[in-house]
């Protein structure tokens, strides 16, 4: 039997279908195929079962223009996953193009376009994520040391809609696996409570509510992150309960913004999550948008911050004023003292003191997203000196000024 | 090529296959012999020594549809196009009530990417016979109302008017069919190898209906005399093959024969006035042209059908509908049944079907109360 040559430029028409008209515009000049192609690579075809998995294949046999077969496979996924509201949409596209002419991803008379503009985000989310995975070998510049029982961090990538799962193999952050993700409705970077935003920063997992004792809102769980920490204070922001939490029933998944500020997984990807996550230890690093390095730079940063502050240590023993509040910003203060009070002060303790002795452990030290060149060090100090011994976890704040890291804010964690 | 134009053409292609005919019924032994020896040939992928046996049948019977069809089948198969579109135009005008030829010359025009002219060939195809036209509509209809189902999952709408049962035009005209000789029904489909081009089934019971689109490599068998487009389906003596929504058309009393020919000529203008305001975009004029007791299509309510219409009429584009053809059957003195030629052509779709309206005189107007595709 004949099958009818494919007709040129469908590749293009599914581009546009893919991402409608804020990508490649509305009308499609009719650039060369090869650009086109070069601008959206082909998809590969996904391994593996999951809904996202399954919606890509779709997309690829779209992009192959074997609309048969892309029905085909919608069809199993909405039998599968019939709360996958994405999934209907596309499958939704599929049979209309049967009738008439489509042109754009989710084509329903009537539709509320508000819904509609969601569906095409989140399906938009998930293809980018499915087109560009992680640079390989490289990694998420935040997690520069974790301590042997932090076995896995989460990296949050808020404008990519993606949460992703880190091992801690050996010091060195190994990805695990990545997940659609939902962030606050207004996007990042929270800073008031109600402003139904997503912090940005680090953090911990600090609890775990079992589904038991949420509502079906939280779908198969909870656990909250410690918004706002000491930084989020000392700036003032406010508000409390940040979670990362599964999805309500009646939906696989929510729109890339839809939440108060919470982090949302659809609840088979918060499942698989849930092993992996150690409450009190786990860090949850939220992000604009992930800045990579390469294990080199990655390195050289981590480097370069533990030697400031071994720095710090050994020139607090060696108990010269100059060379300790030499490690400290301008901008520092702490407990009401600022710079001068505070360099002052510890000027004439340590001058009083005959020897000096400053032991640390437990150091984890994360870079800061945002863009501030900034990191938070945090340790358990074992001072002693020939007058006073002291053990505590502390917290410190460094910031590069001039290429040089400094200390902005210290205390006890 | 726009991408609209690809889609409605896929789709066009697809709808038009293709009814199975059992050629060694209406053949001669010798016929049939000499016909299937050339499918053979061709299926066994020897197209050259195909042409040579079926140009010797044809040297003895010139006329023969299934040879020439054959031919044309064979030398599609030998990249010789301009042959072969030369022989199916000549069966189309020879057999116009033929859908085969139509749907390979679609083929043949697709790969030279002359789309219009696919276009054109594939809806005459599904012209050929009403009760295409009806499949290929309630086919469209169910795929929409499929979308429609998947959009309301998608988008949480409440789809419970979409899955309401329908108007899905039965096909009530099976004569077309039974004037063809042989003739067998469409078989489900079967996929078939889409890497070899032609190959014209010799066995008359395999089902050959792939999924995408073909040459119809089966020679149809040319009906004994032309069928008569049968306009009025339903005087046909036979009996209804499955029960039909609208109840069928009474004969006309004597007592409105008189007045009939008024009548005629009152619901004919009332048609045009409805397909012109149609046209002009006029969603106003157009839905006064329906009764208060308009049998909505699907039992969806009035409100929400007339917010659809007015949505798809006001769609960015120009509508053209005309009305051709317009028969009525009076069937009271306030009641009559139309059927006509619909040609309706917007910036996405193109048809011509059937239509059948039911009109009531309500206060000297005469209102459209139910509507249906199909005669």
């Amino acid at each position: 039997m004949r099958k009818l040559a494919i007709p040129a430029g469908i590749g293009l028409l599914f581009a546009s279908y893919f991402f409608g008209s804020e990508v490649l515009g509305s009308k499609l000049p009719h650039p060369p195929e090869a650009q086109a192609r070069e601008a959206l690579p082909p998809l590969a075809l996904p391994t593996g079962s999951s809904p996202e998995a399954q919606l890509t294949e779709v997309f690829a046999r779209i992009e192959q223009n074997r609309l048969d077969l892309a029905l085909e496979q919608a069809e199993a996924l909405t039998t599968r996953y019939p709360n996958f509201r994405l999934g209907q949409l596309v499958k939704g596209d599929l049979l209309l193009a049967r009738t008439q002419a489509i042109s754009t991803l989710g084509n329903a008379a009537n539709a509320p376009q508000e819904k509609l503009a969601d569906l095409r985000a989140e399906a938009q989310a998930r293809l980018n994520a499915y087109r560009s995975k992680p640079p390989v070998n490289a990694v998420p510049r935040y997690l520069l040391q974790m301590l042997p029982e932090q076995k896995y961090a989460i990296v949050v990538d808020a404008t990519r809609s993606r949460l992703y799962l880190y091992e801690n193999a050996g010091g060195a952050p190994r990805l695990v696996t990545d997940y659609y993700i939902t962030q606050g409705k207004l996007g990042a970077e929270k800073a008031r409570e109600g402003d139904k935003k997503t912090p940005i920063g680090v953090y911990q997992v600090v609890g775990n509510l079992p589904r038991e004792k949420l509502g079906d809102f939280y779908g198969s769980g909870a656990f909250p992150i410690n918004y706002p920490n000491d930084l989020d204070k000392r700036l003032g922001r406010n508000g409390h309960g940040i979670w990362l939490h599964g999805t309500p029933s009646d939906t696989y998944s929510r729109p890339p913004k839809a939440s108060d500020g919470c982090v949302v997984l659809a609840n088979p990807d918060l499942d698989s999550l849930a092993p992996h996550l150690q409450v009190g230890l786990t860090p949850v690093i939220i992000s604009q948008n992930i800045e990579w390095l390469t294990l080199d730079e990655w390195q050289q940063e981590r480097k370069s911050l533990l030697g400031a502050f071994d720095s710090w240590r050994k020139d607090w023993e060696s108990r010269d004023g100059e060379r300790y509040a030499h490690n400290y910003s301008h901008k520092f203060n702490t407990d009401g003292a600022d710079y001068a009070a505070w360099t002052e002060q510890k000027r004439k303790v340590n001058a009083g003191k005959e020897w000096i002795s400053v032991n640390t452990d437990k150091l984890t030290v994360f870079r800061y997203p945002g863009r501030e060149d900034m990191a938070v060090v945090t340790f358990r100090q074992d001072y002693k000196s020939n007058n006073l011994n002291n053990t505590m976890m502390k917290r410190q704040y460094w910031q590069k000024e001039d290429g040089r890291w400094k200390i902005i804010y210290e205390g006890s964690a | 090529m726009t991408r609209k134009t690809v889609f409605e053409y896929n789709m066009a292609v697809r709808r038009t296959l293709i009814a199975l005919i059992c050629m060694s019924l209406s053949m001669g032994a010798a016929h049939a012999n000499s016909v299937q020896e050339a499918s053979r040939l061709l299926r066994q992928g020897q197209p050259a020594q195909a042409l040579e046996q079926i140009d010797r049948f044809l040297a003895d019977k010139p006329k023969d549809a299934q040879g020439r069809f054959l031919k044309g089948t064979i030398l599609v198969e030998l990249g010789k196009n301009a042959e072969a579109i030369n022989i199916f135009t000549k069966l189309t005008e020879d057999y116009p009530e033929l859908p085969e030829p139509y749907n390979n010359l679609a083929v043949i025009y697709a790969q030279q990417k002359q789309y219009d002219k696919a276009k054109q060939s594939l809806e005459q195809a599904i012209r050929t016979h009403p009760s295409y036209a009806t499949a290929h509509e309630n086919l469209g209809d169910l795929y929409a109302r499929l979308a429609s189902q998947a959009y309301g999952k998608a988008l949480q709408l409440d789809s419970s008017n979409a899955s309401a049962q329908n108007k899905l035009a039965l096909i009530k005209d099976l004569t077309t069919t039974s004037s063809r000789p042989g003739a067998k029904p469409v078989e489900p489909a079967k996929p078939v190898e889409p890497s070899k081009p032609v190959s014209p089934p010799t066995n008359p019971t395999t089902p050959v209906a792939p999924p995408t689109p073909t040459i119809v490599a089966t020679a149809p068998t040319p009906p004994a005399k032309p069928p008569v487009e049968t306009a009025k389906p339903v005087e046909a003596a036979k009996p209804e093959p499955a029960k039909a929504e609208v109840k069928p058309e009474p004969k006309p009393e004597p007592k409105v024969d008189a007045k009939s020919a008024d009548i005629n000529t009152e619901v004919s203008k009332s048609i045009e006035a409805w397909a012109a305001a149609w046209t002009k975009k006029d969603v106003k004029a157009y839905l006064a042209r329906y009764s208060k007791d308009f049998k909505v299509p699907g039992g969806a309510s009035r409100s929400s059908w007339e917010t659809e219409r007015a949505q798809r009429i006001n769609k960015p584009g120009k509508i053209s509908v005309d009305v051709d053809n317009i028969k009525v059957a009076v069937d009271a003195p306030d009641q009559a049944t139309a059927r006509f030629r619909q040609n309706y052509k917007s910036a996405t779709l193109s048809s011509a079907t059937t239509k059948t309206l039911v009109l009531v005189k309500r206060d000297g107007k005469w209102l459209i109360q139910q509507e249906r595709v199909g005669g």
